[in-house]
């Protein structure tokens, strides 16, 4: 054991750690070294240091503390029952290289997860630990996420809140029943009521306290979980389904939905095949709709047979193309909400065209300056000298708009 | 063709260097204030074999020239743009904002549109510069510093010196690239010529790491190429000493995924059995069934698990009664709310303080009365990131009856106080009409009495002050009534 190098342990709980797919560094309060004349800032948007050829975003080291671990979740290449070669990291180890990596530009903090060992206390004191002492010892001013573990004690979720940005939880899977069935140590009513325990810590901490007036520091990047997708048979609306609920009941940030991905020495009681990237996709981007542009969960898949997201066209598309009803729309006279619901159009376009419209009225080529691409909103639009006519309602225009889409990314 | 645009000028600018934007305020400034248009200009960069000669008109006496104040923000960033036309090209923006002050807010004006583009070109470079500035150490101790090669697309490197001394407070560095140097001695900052690669360290031990941890990191299961590239184009990667593995890990890929697949599930390692035994020992069959519960602790242990209704699925946990087990009276609500789900205790949410305040004022001890609810879970509609509280519907009431029976039987009350319409249903059996029995007590087949008022959330609900503190006074008349009903 005490022979590995660090550089042998590096690849041993860097490939452990891959399977999580947050490494967001944002939202956290912004923070410099002017002061502490340490190193490390935070200025709210999280940078992305490099891109593996998977095209996920590295901006932090994410690695195990260590992937021995006493639990044998089925889908998790570091379960007690699998024959992967074990590391541990020692705590000034982890310390070191996420300094001499931050020093070097690499990476934008650290992302420390770990088997659980012994007892969930201890593995998650050596955690708090880790971030204890690159915060007060190194001047540490970068982004630290610590993933918590649901059992461990109040006192010391209270320690990692106030040296991390951002706390998270593994909800693992979209039901209780999965969990149950593929992590089955793994207690959801622990873990539901961990995300309670955090809602609660961050919302106590946002007040200002009574005798100093000052606001306490408690993970400034709020929380955040992963489910697994495609490992139970969970449908896109159940999934989606999960997610309000974890939205609405414990203020998350993030959801992150992480398409099963094959792992070596597998169990036999999952799927063998590649991951379902598409599918993962369209589900991030179900979940920009209820996020951003006001939508319901339960109407997004509303109508639709299976209650799957369709892979070929974006969740937007898809419901505009049930609901045609609803269009067109009058680009120079509809509210925002309205808008928001146009295929195509996006945030930051709906923002513009309020603007614009307020000086002129905008045709479509005006429109089409704004937005990427205006094949899939015409149907869906009124602009100046320009109406859909039959257009919106004809019976082969998801055929067509797929079509012209898959043309205009050929160019 | 520069030259015959210069000849054909009227007049020529010259600007101190590419990021001289002060120069090109002054110079705009002159020449707007007496009407010279965007045609008559050319711009030139001074060089020391061509200095800067400007003969530019003075600014008219007590002249202004007004702006919106975002052009200049949005023009200094544009300004760091590579393309030589920049600096006619904003004068133009300029000319046309005399008379079209809204200009900036017409986003499908070409002119705006143009602006905006090249903004965004600038901070892409700039985040792509933050992101891709490699250092390499040199020197120990006292003469260590990190050194930097960068070569970003647009003239940058005065724009983003200051994130890098923000970040790097705490070490000596510099940056240098094509066009000019940052160089941060731990107190000051110097910007300075430009420089070339092989002014730059040649190596760090460190980057093996980085390069293991690169390697590792990537899932090949889930190669996306494109999706690298769009964010990490190539012409960045001859500066990043991870880049050079990316042809051989994307040629691997498929091979190391099939790999992935078919490695065979094998016989778990001999301490899976020993980790099994020590921290998952095998339950004994059954638990005690959940009726046998002799006390309210061991019966709200039980109800944790309830799965008498779906209801338990959305929810946190069961949030059940809290109070004295040998109290003369039960107050029973509908269900827990937001505040109640977190927290698992009921009436700690904004109804359950109107509720505490409220039974203060009319003397009942809160310390000596049990509160519960009708249903224990949560009820809720996901908006965004609150929750709507929906109302129990009769099945759910009734399938969380098994536990208010058995809360009753154990404490055996002298007294109930349904709050509202839901708990009334569950105490009584049946729908009543609540406005109309307020206030007034039912005595159930068993000898329970039960009296009937509103929730405590209704009075929240009312909007109209004086509204507002009748029905809490009403409230509050309940609750002195139900005072002398526990005396009697």
């Amino acid at each position: 054991m005490s022979s590995l190098s660090v550089r042998e342990k590096l690849a041993i709980l860097s490939d452990a750690a891959k399977y999580d797919a947050s490494c967001a560094s944002s939202g956290s309060a912004k923070r410099d070294s002017l002061k502490s004349g340490g190193i490390g800032s935070t200025e709210g948007m999280g940078i992305c240091h490099s891109y593996a050829p998977d095209g996920r975003c590295i901006s932090l080291l994410k690695i195990l503390l260590t992937n021995f671990c006493i639990y044998d979740c089925s889908y998790c290449i570091n379960r007690s029952s699998s024959n992967v070669r074990r590391a541990r990291f020692g705590i000034d180890e982890v310390v070191k290289l996420t300094m001499d990596f931050y020093r070097r530009n690499y990476i934008e903090g650290l992302f420390l997860s770990s088997g659980v060992i012994r007892s969930p206390d201890e593995t998650m004191g050596e955690m708090v630990e880790v971030a204890r002492r690159l915060r007060l010892e190194e001047k540490f001013g970068g982004y630290i996420h610590l993933k918590t573990i649901p059992e461990a004690s109040a006192a010391l979720i209270e320690k990692a809140g106030l040296y991390a940005d951002r706390l998270s939880i593994n909800v693992e899977l979209p039901t209780d029943e999965g969990v149950k069935k593929l992590a089955p140590e793994k207690r959801p009513e622990t873990i539901r009521l961990s995300m309670a325990g955090l809602r609660r810590k961050i919302e106590e901490k946002a007040e200002p306290t009574l005798r100093t007036k000052k606001r306490e520091r408690f993970a400034p990047g709020g929380q955040s979980t992963q489910m697994i997708i495609g490992a139970d048979k969970t449908s896109d609306d159940g999934i989606l389904r999960s997610s309000a609920r974890l939205y609405g009941s414990y203020h998350l940030r993030r959801v992150y939905y992480s398409a099963f991905s094959p792992i070596p020495d597998s169990s036999s009681s999952l799927p063998l095949q590649k991951p379902p990237l598409m599918r993962e996709h369209r589900l991030y981007q179900a979940d920009w709709l209820m996020r951003f542009y006001g939508f319901s969960q339960p109407e997004i898949l509303a109508g639709s047979n299976d209650g799957m997201l369709d892979l070929a066209i974006d969740p937007k598309l898809a419901w505009a193309l049930r609901n045609r009803g609803r269009f067109p729309v009058d680009i120079n006279r509809a509210d925002r909400e309205a808008l928001l619901r146009v295929p195509g159009l996006g945030t930051k376009v709906v923002a513009k065209i309020l603007e614009t419209r307020r000086h002129r009225r905008l045709r479509l080529e005006d429109v089409g300056r704004l937005c990427h691409s205006i094949a899939k909103l015409r149907p869906f639009i009124v602009a100046e000298g320009w109406s859909p006519g039959a257009l919106t309602d004809k019976a082969g225009l998801r055929g067509k708009i797929v079509q012209s889409c898959e043309q205009l990314a050929l160019f | 063709m520069r030259a015959a645009e210069l000849d054909l000028a009227r007049y020529t600018v010259w600007l101190e260097s590419e990021t001289d934007f002060a120069g090109w305020r002054d110079a705009a400034r002159r020449l707007a204030l007496n009407e010279i248009p965007p045609g008559d200009i050319g711009w030139q960069i001074a060089t020391d074999a061509c200095p800067p000669q400007n003969a530019l008109p003075n600014v008219p006496e007590g002249a202004q020239l007004v702006v919106p104040r975002e052009f200049i923000g949005r023009a200094e960033t544009a300004f760091c743009h590579s393309d030589p036309g920049r600096f006619a090209f904003l004068y133009r923006v300029l000319w046309r904002l005399r008379t079209e002050p809204k200009l900036l807010s017409i986003a499908s004006d070409v002119d705006t549109k143009r602006l905006e583009t090249m903004e965004k070109a600038v901070r892409r470079d700039s985040h792509k510069m933050h992101a891709f500035v490699r250092f390499r150490k040199i020197g120990n101790g006292e003469d260590e510093r990190y050194v930097a090669w960068f070569e970003p697309d647009h003239f940058i490197v005065e724009r983003n010196a200051d994130f890098f001394v923000r970040r790097f407070t705490g070490m000596r560095w510099t940056i240098l690239t094509p066009h000019a140097s940052a160089d941060w001695d731990g107190e000051r900052l110097a910007i300075g010529p430009g420089a070339t690669k092989a002014d730059a360290p040649a190596e760090d031990d460190t980057e093996a790491l980085w390069r293991t941890y690169f390697e590792n990191i990537f899932n090949p299961a889930r190669l996306k190429v494109k999706a690298m590239q769009k964010e990490m184009p190539k012409k960045y990667w001859r500066n990043l000493p991870e880049a050079s593995l990316i042809p051989e890990l994307i040629a691997g890929a498929d091979k190391a995924a099939i790999a992935m697949i078919a490695k065979m599930p094998t016989t778990p390692p001999p301490h899976h059995a020993k980790v099994q035994a020590r921290h998952w020992p095998k339950k004994p069959p059954a638990e005690a069934p959940d009726d046998d519960a002799s006390s309210i602790s061991e019966l709200r242990e039980a109800a944790k698990g309830c799965r008498r209704c779906p209801l338990w699925r959305d929810a946190t946990q069961t949030v059940f009664g809290e109070g004295p087990d040998d109290a003369r009276v039960i107050f029973v609500g509908e269900q827990p709310g937001d505040q109640e789900d977190i927290a698992g205790k009921p009436f700690v949410g904004p109804a359950g303080k109107v509720f505490d305040a409220i039974l203060d004022d009319a003397g009942v001890d809160r310390q000596k009365v049990y509160v519960t609810n009708a249903v224990k879970h949560f009820k809720f509609e996901p908006r965004g990131k609150r929750r709507i509280h929906s109302k129990p519907n009769a099945g759910e009431v009734q399938a969380c009856r098994w536990w208010i029976d058995r809360e009753f039987a154990l404490i055996k009350p002298d007294l109930a106080v349904a709050l509202g319409a839901t708990a009334a249903l569950s105490l009584l059996g049946k729908a009543i009409a609540v406005t109309k029995m307020r206030g007034q007590v039912v005595e159930r087949e068993d000898g329970l009495r039960v009296f009937i008022t509103i929730h405590p959330s209704f009075i929240l609900r009312i909007q109209e002050p004086a509204e507002k503190e009748a029905e809490r006074e009403r409230f509050l008349k309940d609750m002195r009534q139900v005072k002398r009903l526990m005396a009697a």
